[in-house]
Parts: C-alpha cells; structure tokens; sequence
C-alpha cells in the first residue's frame, strides 16, 4: 500500500522524502495502522470517511500529508479526500490541545443555561470556542448534542461526561488545567 | 442454527435467569454511566460477592431505564422496585438492606405509582433496561428474531409489506410517510441488488431516542431491518449512525456479530434462502446527514449533500439501486406488529397516526427522560403527568418539538393530541421526538435564534435561498436582540422566512425558518417589545 507511486498528480511523492523532520510514511509505523483499515475496505474510494475515522483515530488530527497519503491510497483525487474533511465537524485539521473541553449547545443545555457557561469558559481560558489556547493547553469545542440531556448542561472534559454544571462548577474543572491563570485571564 | 435451535436458546436462556432468585439491573446507557453508573456496578458485584450471593443474585448492565434526569437507575426485578440516584454507597445499602434483609431503601426508591411509568404505554422500548443489552440471548429470551424466524417459515415477502402497510405505521424520522408504502415501492422497483438502510444519524439537538434504543436493545432493529430485507428483497443493510455515539455503535457492533455467529444474520439466515448482511457506517457530525438523499452521499464516503428528488431513494438509491430508508425507531416497531398482528398496532393512538411513539423529554421538566406514549394522548399529559410539571416555581411556556425543524407548541394548546396531522396544525412537526420544554424564563427571540444560528452552521451550502437565507435571519434576529431593528426589518424577517421555506432543494432549507415562525406566531409580542422605534422623517416631498 504504501507504493502507490504511478498516480498521474503532480503532488509531491510522500516517498520523496521531503525535510527530515518530518514523520515520514514509510517510517512511521503509525502509517501500518492506518493501511490496515484500507485494505480492510479494499481501498475503495466509497470508504473515504471510514478511513479518515481511523486516521484521525491514529494521527488525532489530519494533516495536509495524510491526507495526500490518504487520496493515493484510494486513489481519489485529493480535493475529494479535503472536501470531505472540511465538510464534516467530526474531522480536526489542526492538531488539538492537551485537554478537550467539549460543551454541549443542544437545545435542553441551552434552556438551562449553556450560554452563559460558555462564555465564562471562554473567557476563563483566553480562547472562543472551536479554538485552541495560545500554550496548546486546553481546545474549546462545542458540541452539537451528546444526547445526554437529562444531564443538562453537560460537557465531555477530556472524555469523561460531566452533568449538570454551572459557571462556577465548569470553571473549576478549567483551572485545574489552565497553569498560569493570571496570564490567560482576560 | 434453526428454529427449533432459537427456541430453545430462549428457554435454555430464561431457566437461566429463573435460577437466580433475583437480578439486579443497572442503566448503563449513556446518560447512567456519565453520572458513575460502573461504579455502582462494580458496587453491586462485589457486595453481592461479600455477602456470597453470586448463585443467588445476577448483577446485569441494562440500555435506558427512562428517567435519565435521576440516574443512576437501578432495578431489583423479583419486586420491581426501582431505585434512582443509587451511587456506589447505595448500592450497598440495597444489597445489605433489600436483598439481604429484605427491606427496601426508602430514600432511593422511586414510587411505583409515578405516572412517569404508570402512564407510558412501550413498545419500542418494551426490553430497553430490562434486557442485558451486550448479549444476544438476553433478547432471544424475551423472543428476539422470533418475528424474524415467523417471517421467514410462514410468510411470503408481499404477507410481509401487507401486514406493515395495514398496521399503520409511519416513518418515526419526523416525516411521517406510511412504511408500508415505501416497503412496497421499494418491493416493485427493479435492480440487481436492494439495499435497507436504517437512519440512525439522529441529529436533532435534544433527541436521544435512537441512541437510546441502539444502546438498550439493538438486536431489536437488526431485526427489523432483516425483516424489511426480506420483505423489499434487499440483501445488504446498513446502519448510518453518529460518531457522537460511541457506546451505541459499540454496542451495534457486538449485536451483529453475535447475531451472525448465530446465523440470524448473514448467509443463509436461520437455514432459509435469505441472506441479509449489515454493516455500519459511521457519521461525521454533519446535521444534513440526516436527510435521506445526504445520507446516500454521506454512506458513498462523499460530502453529505442532497439532491432534488425525485428519483427516490426507493428507486435510484445506493449505487443507483432500489434503496429502503427507515428511522432506527420505525424499524425497532416492526418485530411487534409481526408478531402481535397489525390490527392490534393499529388499534393504539389515532386512525391517522397509530402506535406509540418514543419522545425525550428534556429542558425546564421535573422528570427528564425517555418516554413512550400512545400516538394521539393530549400534550398535558406528557407535560403535567409523565414529566411532573415544570421545574420549581416556573411556569409552563411552551413546548418545542421537531429540533430545529419545528415548532413551539404554547400553553395554550396544551390539550392538542400529539400526533403527526395535529402538531402540523400548529405550526409544529412530530419531527423525530425530541420535545424541550421551556418555562416562563426562557426568552423565545432566543431560542429561535439559537436554532437558527444552527441551521447556519449546519446549512451544506449547495443551494442560494438555505445557505445565504439562513445567515440573513440569523442577522437580523441578532440585530433585534440588539434592539436595533425596525418595524421593517420585522416585516422582512417574515418575508425571507417564507422565501427560505419554500424555495430551498432540501428538508433541512425547508424547514429551518420553522422555529421563527412559530415563535412569531405564538409569542409576537416578545419580538415587537424589542423593536426600536422607527425613525419618523417628514420629508417635504413625499418619496416613498
């Protein structure tokens, strides 16, 4: 799999080996995982979000590279494999920070108050939502709805679910995090 | 494995359970679990092991008990009493006081008289918390795939579709179209191969029905979906579901391989001609997804955009073949009308809307959680009895039903039976049982705005009047919270409100300007009192 190299693109080979710094394709075993998932889906092209599952589940965000390794592999031309990944909220081109903190703004949140929660998170860690923190420390996402709602408002920090909050309760989950409080503070 | 083999599974199954002398059933569906629902688990094993009732007592993780607002839940099945807020010192306390000593801890128990449960009618969601939800005997014991087994040795496919048609039952996805006339469209249409999708990319912010039923009894929709398989001639199903919802696809995923180890799915199922395999496809957050052309797309590995129909799904779907799309809960209500015939299904709820369906309840209510009602009960009733009446010291408002493609349903309509015709009426959809309750704090400028704001986000952007449409009334409802907008600019928020409605391609565009114009309708003067007075010029010459 990895020797999909006779694709008409001019894109740059993967297996050029470009700056050294870079974790290559071919030497990062991460890339094995991932051909894995491919070949389980006969690297067909309808499979394009099955795989881009598995390689953020791998890699945790989808750099440009991969996703150019991704286009070779099912052989799809990569604006596809891009627009796909944009489209979908699921799929992260950036890397995320250390914690997630994820806040739901289903509707029965924000009956009960989500907003307000939002904005002292915002501004507690010096970032909006759908953002990450300038120090890598914290990413700020909002959800759409994690059907949690008897639990309103909820927030999912760092994968574990968190009910029934208030301002102060979820500015104290962030502070255990945010390390200079004094410099990120608005 | 045959049908006698499935029959005696079940008895093999249940001389199981007989055997204890009591089972205790935790919730351990999503919303259980995010307020510490394995620990009480480990809890109740170990006590159970302390006290050396392991051949006495079953310790069994369940799908979702209902009145999620109060989880953990617990249920001792020889008495069943329920038991909510049970945390791990709780759960010693049961095991020390209920089982051992046999009496019941007062302050955890919840009455057994609560209408939240006296007043549910459940169908759908008949095993869900009464089942171990990650074994497949647990639902052969309660007569999982015997509907399927019945399908297979005495009906024919057109039996089949007949029985489903003359139930009644339509698409709990929101729409509502009768299911056994989309079964035998998709019957009739011509292909090399039919495919039976189930949507269960349920995306209504405040909707947990299908992660409900998925997490507490997935064999349940298998099923269902084996048997429309049958029915449509399809051989290959595929179950379209939410990233957002691992412990449901994990739970999906185990299902299906139990059920093919067992051979009631996959080739040759339950040693008949039919062959029916299912695979799952998982979402990547896109709301659009939902809507059936979209979901193709999405299924495809492509961006989830729909297009104008027709052609139907039920014609040109999958890979340009015959494709039947059902709602997770449509197909979870197939087993039973198998099974206990259509004419006792159509004899719940209305002539026009028949069964039940499952609603979450969610918002400023007393009793959050999954509930299911006969179609056609008065709204009143699921406010006031199952759901307890608004939190403390509020009053009722209104009720939002349909997400982001309905409506608010005001007090004053609170008598209105809540089935498909009459929430239309209103300006509202049953859309696919979500149901928010606001109470007098909450600000409806606000809450259409909060939708609108969504439809923003999650508009695909393929069609002018949905994609520009939406931003231009989220604009202006920001700028009337801004109390800076005009007479006029009220005049046109109503104005592009029913442009958007009736010129975009798909479902979503259609009904995105539902929320504002309900809340216009209903609450006008919460708009007009945030309106700036327009500005009086008195020109000399009148130009208009």
């Amino acid at each position: 799999m990895t020797t999909v190299s006779s694709t008409a693109r001019p894109q740059p080979s993967p297996s050029s080996g470009e700056a050294g710094e870079r974790a290559h394709p071919s030497g990062d075993n991460r890339f094995k995982l991932l051909d894995r998932t491919i070949s389980r889906f006969q690297a067909r092209g309808d499979a394009l979000i099955e795989v881009l599952h598995a390689a953020q589940s791998i890699f945790g965000f989808l750099e440009s590279d991969l996703m150019i390794y991704i286009a070779r592999a099912l052989k799809l031309p990569l604006s596809r494999v891009y627009g796909v990944a944009t489209f979908y909220h699921f799929f992260n081109l950036k890397p995320k920070g250390q914690h997630t903190f994820v806040l739901c703004m289903g509707t029965a949140c924000y009956v009960k108050g989500a907003e307000a929660i939002q904005n002292a998170v915002s501004a507690t860690c010096g970032a909006r939502f759908g953002e990450t923190t300038p120090d890598g420390a914290v990413s700020l996402v909002s959800a759409r709805c994690i059907g949690s709602c008897g639990l309103a408002p909820v927030a999912v920090v760092d994968d574990q679910v968190a009910g029934k909050l208030n301002v102060e309760s979820a500015v104290k989950r962030l502070e255990a995090w945010t390390t200079e409080p004094e410099k990120v503070a608005t | 494995m045959t049908l006698e083999e499935l029959d005696e599974r079940g008895a093999e199954e249940r001389a199981r359970q007989e055997g204890f002398k009591t089972r205790v059933l935790t919730c351990t569906a999503a919303g259980c679990t995010s307020c510490g629902a394995q620990k009480v688990v480990e809890q109740f094993r170990k006590s159970v092991e302390d006290r050396g009732l392991t051949k006495e007592v079953e310790v069994v993780e369940t799908g979702c008990m209902g009145l999620c607002g109060e989880g953990p839940l617990v249920q001792i099945l020889s008495d069943e009493t329920r038991y909510s807020r049970v945390d791990p010192e709780a759960a010693k306390r049961i095991v020390d006081e209920h089982l051992v000593g046999g009496s019941m801890v007062r302050e955890h128990r919840i009455d057994p008289d609560m209408p939240f449960y006296a007043r549910q009618v459940r169908v759908v969601l008949q095993n869900c918390g009464r089942i171990d939800a990650e074994k497949i005997e647990g639902a052969i014991a309660v007569g999982g795939y015997t509907a399927l087994a019945k399908v297979l040795t005495e009906m024919k496919p057109e039996e089949v579709v007949e029985e489903v048609r003359k139930s009644g039952l339509r698409g709990r996805g929101g729409a509502g179209y009768p299911t056994g006339l989309k079964w035998a469209i998709v019957r009739k249409a011509q292909g090399e191969q039919k495919f039976a999708v189930c949507n269960a990319d349920e995306g209504d912010p405040g909707a947990f029905m299908d992660r409900s039923v998925l997490e507490g009894d997935p064999h349940r929709v298998l099923e269902g979906m084996a048997i429309a398989g049958y029915a449509t001639g399809a051989s290959q199903g595929y179950i379209y579901i939410r990233a957002e919802y691992p412990l449901a696809i994990d739970r999906l995923r185990t299902a299906i391989k139990q059920a093919e180890r067992l051979g009631l799915l996959g080739n040759r199922i339950l040693e008949s001609s039919f062959s029916f395999r299912v695979d799952l496809r998982i979402g990547a957050g896109a709301f659009v997804c939902g809507e059936e052309t979209a979901l193709m797309r999405s299924i495809l590995g492509r961006r989830g955009r729909p297009r104008p129909r027709p052609p139907y799904p039920s014609e040109k779907g999958l890979w340009g073949m015959p494709t039947l799309i059902n709602n997770v809960e449509t197909y979870a209500n197939i087993a039973p009308i198998i099974l206990r015939g259509s004419a006792w299904f159509a004899s719940m709820g209305t002539p026009k809307s028949t069964g039940t369906k499952v609603f979450a309840l969610a918002g400023k209510i007393r009793n959050t959680g999954l509930i299911e009602v006969p179609m056609g009960v008065p709204l009143r009733q699921i406010i006031d009895e199952i759901g307890g009446g608004t939190t403390e010291g509020t009053t009722f408002k209104a009720a939002q039903t349909g997400g982001p493609s309905g409506g608010c349903i005001p007090a004053g309509h609170l008598d209105l039976p809540v089935d498909y015709e009459s929430l239309q009426s209103v300006g509202s959809i049953m859309g696919s049982g979500g149901m928010i309750v606001m109470d007098s704090t909450s600000n409806m400028v606000d809450v259409a705005k909060f939708f609108m704001e969504f439809s923003v986000d999650e508009s695909c952007g393929k069609c002018v009047p949905c994609r520009v449409g939406t931003k231009q009334i989220a604009l202006l409802l920001e700028k009337l919270r801004a109390k800076k907008a005009t007479i006029d600019d009220l005049a046109l928020l109503e104005e592009l409100c029913v442009m958007v409605k009736e010129t975009s391609l798909c479902g979503l565009g259609q009904s995105a300007p539902n929320p504002v114009l309900s809340t216009l309708r209903f609450f006008r003067q919460e708009y007009t009192d945030l309106l700036k007075p327009k500005l009086v010029f008195e020109p000399s010459d009148g130009v208009a």
